[in-house]
């Protein structure tokens, strides 16, 4: 077979170089710099085009794998491939950051180069983080993400941002440094860094407990989960408009990223009998979480938490399925949970980067976030009405829309678990359609709160065309799914087979089905006895 | 003990470094003020000669160690590569501190000369391969630095630096003596390979051997500056002038790792299961103390300086792994961290300008506008210090973490790392400070050529090594026979 085109490599170091192009260019050059910037970006976005239209739907392997000795010395590689679970989060990040180079355009008045050049940067990390097989390549990226995220807040940020950027950075790498050690724990195990071994990996009880919970650590921080949450509103209040869109539509993807390509499948046994934290967790998330986004007065703030619940439904849809098999005796149903998870990460990732790209819409012309200073903006802009109303009926899972595919999936996964957890989760269906449109009639709709509202001007070109191009992808995924899910589906099958498959050493059989929650957790401390190391 | 020619073609780099400091002794007395660059040019001339000969020497005899002199001398892949990197600091240091030298009127030729005795004081402990030779090489370069300390004459803080330096160096070096002469009275021998030889036959029954043990860790632990012993870093970081700092917390660094394996790999391996138990302690300890009292700085040389504490006790996590991928993980880890700290100082000394000392973590605010090239630099040494990837500093932590785990330490790493988190908040304010911050001062920073140049190479060597490690990393595995 002839060589494949390093389409991975150049997607991801194609906007790595061209961010530092942009930045040598400086500012004196100020539009020609934005044109080259925008040019990197959509010429990322059609070179990651292949990765979809040359993919192979059919099978769960991994496909466009690029492998070559990185350290040889302790058996990094340079190793990468994408499969069904993360050629769509790829393909989102380069099709958002698009408008986020767009979105900053005439807002960024301070070294747009290096704003530019950062979010470029950051992207070609970002995809880096969803191709990497091998641990070290992902942990390396995975941290170097941190840097320019570091920057793009603290110099673009709000007045508080320098304590935002600092908690952001400190929580996210007090969450990766114990995965480090896991990681390389593993490696001794396995005797690779590559990912695929480690999924093969047999390990005792004990060591999955606790690389499982040194894995949640970095994941939770990421996600992020209830309690280890509080970083996020800082960091969304306080970055800029193009920061908080990255946040939130992808950077907290790659926690659920984590969690389906290293907790899940590498120590299925020790996400099997502590699934219960974890959902309590994303319920909590849920609900509590829910609660406290009814209770912002901060635009970003709310949204934000909005973020924080959906994300609680993710987890929710990924550790549902033990439960399922648990109580169902089968499998059946639980590649829905994963797969709800999945498609709601990626509309959440339209959804909330457009509500932040809205925020920051009415940011730039009032220079407030507070919803309070609003009222009645759609007399004076209609069409940016018409799109706030739109996603926030999305963001509350109007049918339709690509908010209410997952959520509906992931519900649907967890009746078959617990009717209590599904009635729990449901609750978003109430709790988010409460805080959205509440700031939608607040913000948008009744009479014009202030001269300076009725001084508003509506959307302008590139405006109106970064939240047209998002409302169609949500419309699109809302109405007909099924290629997303089609092309998640063997990955997602896979993994659902692979995670019942014990890891401990004595038993290479099929996990005990069908037996009650309680019981089978006691069976499950059995086996720490008998079964550990 | 027979003398053969080829015996000086084995130490032909610290020839080429002693010949250089004379030429620059004499030539100074002849140089008017005014033309003292030339000293810089000579020595700029004798460096490079020297990193060629570290070269051609070591292609010359490969992989396998050569020894001159009687044994007292070795040349090995370990020695080449340190060599190399103090060679490449030092040749840095010059480069940075011409401006700030002359500024202060302490632009003479007695810098460079005490620096290159310095250096070849380094060589020697690099190569010594006889407790004697080490102990020589040890004060050539210990003397030569008590000197730099107090370069600044009219200084009080530089000299009460200097005078501490040298009182806890001394009982350091006394350490170290004494341990020498203990290991000497059981087993007779001073050469590393033959007393390595004793201890294998008598081993831990002796307990002179474990006292002289301890007493020689004592000794390496002050030079290395390794909590408890750490007091007189921080001060002396902090009176002597920048470039001396610079110099003091990289090449000599190298030194101490270079003294610390030839006793302990070299000299006493049949011990290592007593001096592996020793630096646990000294590694925590110096973690938690260093990255802790950090954070409580105002000063930034005095932050560098615990910083440099806590290094010490990564570069010790990685020995005590008693491996050789653990040797070779100290080893990169030490020659990056005098990449790094020269890096940091090397931006102090380049802002400390027009009159202005740059002391404070203030002194650093708004770098970024006033040079974003500088700022980036200092940018890219900070996250390397602070271990995060792409940067170099995050592979020589990976490579220790790596070490000590393979030996079953997992907890050990487990601290490590958590108190990395906290070193990372205290490199993070630096760069709060640099791009976050408005200036204070609206001044451009105009560092001259060479300087920018340095710092340049500096700090992109932290990206590049840090992408491309295998090549730095090989030979640190070569150095141990991997």
């Amino acid at each position: 077979m002839l060589p494949q085109f390093p389409w991975l490599t150049l997607v991801i170091w194609l906007p790595i170089i061209g961010g530092l192009a942009v930045i040598a260019n400086g500012d004196e050059n100020g539009e020609q710099t934005k044109r080259i910037a925008l040019g990197v970006a959509a010429a990322t976005f059609v070179a990651s085009l292949p990765l979809w239209l040359l993919f192979e739907p059919g099978t769960a392997a991994m496909q466009f794998v690029e492998r070559a000795d990185w350290i040889p010395a302790i058996k990094v590689q340079y190793y990468l491939g994408i499969d069904g679970i993360s050629m769509p989060l790829i393909l989102l990040t380069t099709f958002v950051t698009i408008f986020v180079i767009i979105a900053g355009w005439e807002v960024v008045t301070y070294r747009p180069s290096y704003y530019m050049g950062a979010f470029l940067i950051m992207e070609g990390i970002m995809v880096g983080v969803f191709s990497a097989l091998d641990a070290i390549l992902f942990y390396f990226f995975w941290e170097a993400m941190l840097i320019p995220m570091f920057i793009i807040i603290g110099v673009w940020g709000g007045p508080n941002r320098v304590y935002a950027t600092i908690k952001f950075f400190l929580y996210t790498f007090f969450g990766s440094v114990f995965m480090l050690v896991a990681l390389i724990y593993m490696f001794f195990q396995a005797d690779s860094f590559s990912i695929p071994d480690f999924h093969a990996l047999q390990l005792g009880m004990t060591a999955q407990v606790l690389i499982f919970l040194a894995f949640l650590i970095a994941f939770a921080v990421k996600v992020p989960m209830f309690p280890v949450h509080t970083w996020l509103p800082d960091a969304h209040v306080e970055a800029p408009t193009g920061g908080s869109v990255i946040l939130a539509a992808i950077m907290l993807k790659i926690g659920g990223y984590g969690f389906l390509r290293f907790s899940l499948p590498i120590t299925p046994d020790a996400s099997a009998s502590l699934d219960g934290l974890i959902i309590a967790l994303s319920l909590i998330a849920v609900v509590y979480i829910g609660f406290v986004a009814l209770a912002q007065d901060d635009m970003k703030k709310l949204i934000a938490y909005s973020s924080i619940a959906h994300m609680g439904f993710v987890t929710l849809g990924f550790f549902v399925v033990f439960s399922i098999v648990r109580h169902t005796g089968s499998a059946e149903g639980a590649a829905m949970g994963i797969s709800g998870g999945m498609v709601q990460m990626i509309s959440h990732g339209f959804i909330s980067g457009a509500l932040f790209l809205c925020v920051g819409v009415l940011y730039d012309r009032m220079h407030t976030r507070r919803m309070a200073d609003y009222g009645g903006v759609i007399n004076t802009m209609p069409w940016f009405g018409a799109f706030v109303v739109f996603f926030a009926m999305a963001n509350a899972g109007l049918p339709g829309t690509s908010g209410f595919v997952g959520e509906f999936m992931v519900i649907l996964a967890t009746f078959r678990a617990d009717f209590w957890y599904a009635l729990l989760a449901a609750t978003t269906l109430i709790l988010a359609a409460a805080f959205t449109l509440w700031m939608v009639k607040r913000v948008v709709f009744g009479p014009v709160g202030n001269d300076q509202v009725a001084a508003l001007k509506d959307l302008d070109r590139r405006e109106t065309l970064n939240l047209g191009a998002l409302a169609v992808a949500t419309l699109a995924i809302g109405i007909w799914p099924k290629p997303l899910v089609d092309v998640m589906e063997p990955s997602i099958q896979n993994l659902v087979q692979h995670v019942q498959v014990s890891k401990l050493p004595d038993s290479g059989a099929v996990r005990v089905e069908a037996a009650p929650p309680a019981a089978d957790g006691v069976q499950d401390l059995a086996q720490i006895s008998t079964g550990a190391d | 003990m027979n003398f053969q020619a080829i015996d000086l073609f084995t130490i032909l780099p610290e020839l080429v470094v002693l010949v250089t400091a004379s030429v620059v002794l004499l030539a100074d007395l002849y140089l008017p003020d005014e033309r003292k660059d030339i000293n810089q040019l000579i020595s700029f001339g004798g460096l490079l000669a020297a990193i060629a000969t570290v070269g051609i020497v070591g292609l010359a005899w490969g992989p396998t160690p050569a020894y001159a002199f009687g044994d007292a001398f070795v040349r090995d892949p370990m020695s080449d590569l340190l060599k190399g990197a103090v060679l490449v600091v030092t040749l840095l240091a010059f480069a940075y501190s011409a401006r700030y030298m002359r500024e202060r009127n302490m632009w003479v030729g007695e810098f460079h000369v005490l620096v290159l005795f310095a250096l070849l004081g380094i060589l020697i402990m690099i190569s010594a391969n006889d407790f004697l030779v080490l102990y020589l090489g040890l004060e050539l370069l210990a003397l030569c630095l008590y000197a730099l300390v107090a370069f600044n004459r009219d200084s009080s803080t530089g000299a009460e630096a200097a005078m501490k330096y040298f009182v806890l160096g001394a009982l350091g070096s006394g350490m170290l003596l004494y341990g020498i002469s203990m290991i000497y009275g059981a087993t007779g021998a001073l050469g590393f390979a033959e007393v390595a030889q004793a201890v294998a036959t008598e081993g831990m029954e002796n307990r002179i051997l474990v006292f002289g043990l301890v007493f020689m860790i004592i000794g390496i632990a002050f030079k290395f500056g390794a909590v408890p012993f750490h007091m007189w870093i921080p001060d002396v970081y902090q009176g002597a002038p920048a470039p001396v700092a610079l110099f003091l917390s990289s090449a000599p660094k190298v030194a101490a790792f270079a003294m610390a394996v030839r006793i302990l790999v070299d000299g006493l391996p049949g011990l290592a299961s007593e001096w592996s138990e020793i630096l646990v302690i000294l590694s925590v300890l110096s973690l938690a103390i260093g990255n802790v009292v950090a954070i409580a700085q105002v000063n930034i040389k005095r932050m560098l300086g615990y910083s440099t504490i806590s290094h010490v006790g990564f570069i010790f996590l990685g020995l005590l792994a008693a491996t050789p991928g653990g040797y070779a993980a100290a080893m990169f880890y030490a020659v990056v961290y005098a990449l790094m700290s020269a890096g940091a100082f090397g931006v102090l000394v380049m802002i400390s300008h027009q009159g202005f000392e740059a002391e404070n973590l203030d002194d650093l605010k708004g770098l970024g506008e006033r040079d974003p090239w500088l700022a980036a630099m200092m940018a890219l040494v900070m996250f390397s210090m602070a271990g995060v990837p792409p940067l170099v500093g995050f592979m020589a932590k990976l490579l220790v973490l790596e070490a000590i785990i393979d030996i079953g330490l997992v907890w050990l790493a487990i601290v490590a790392v958590a108190f990395s988190i906290v070193g990372a908040f205290y490199y993070l304010r630096v760069i709060k400070m640099i791009y976050f911050d408005k200036p204070e001062l609206d001044a451009p920073v105009d560092a001259t050529r060479d300087a920018r140049i340095a710092v340049s190479v500096n700090g992109l060597s932290m990206l590049v090594l840090g992408m491309f490690p295998a090549a730095l990393l090989s030979l640190c595995e070569a150095a141990f026979g991997g």
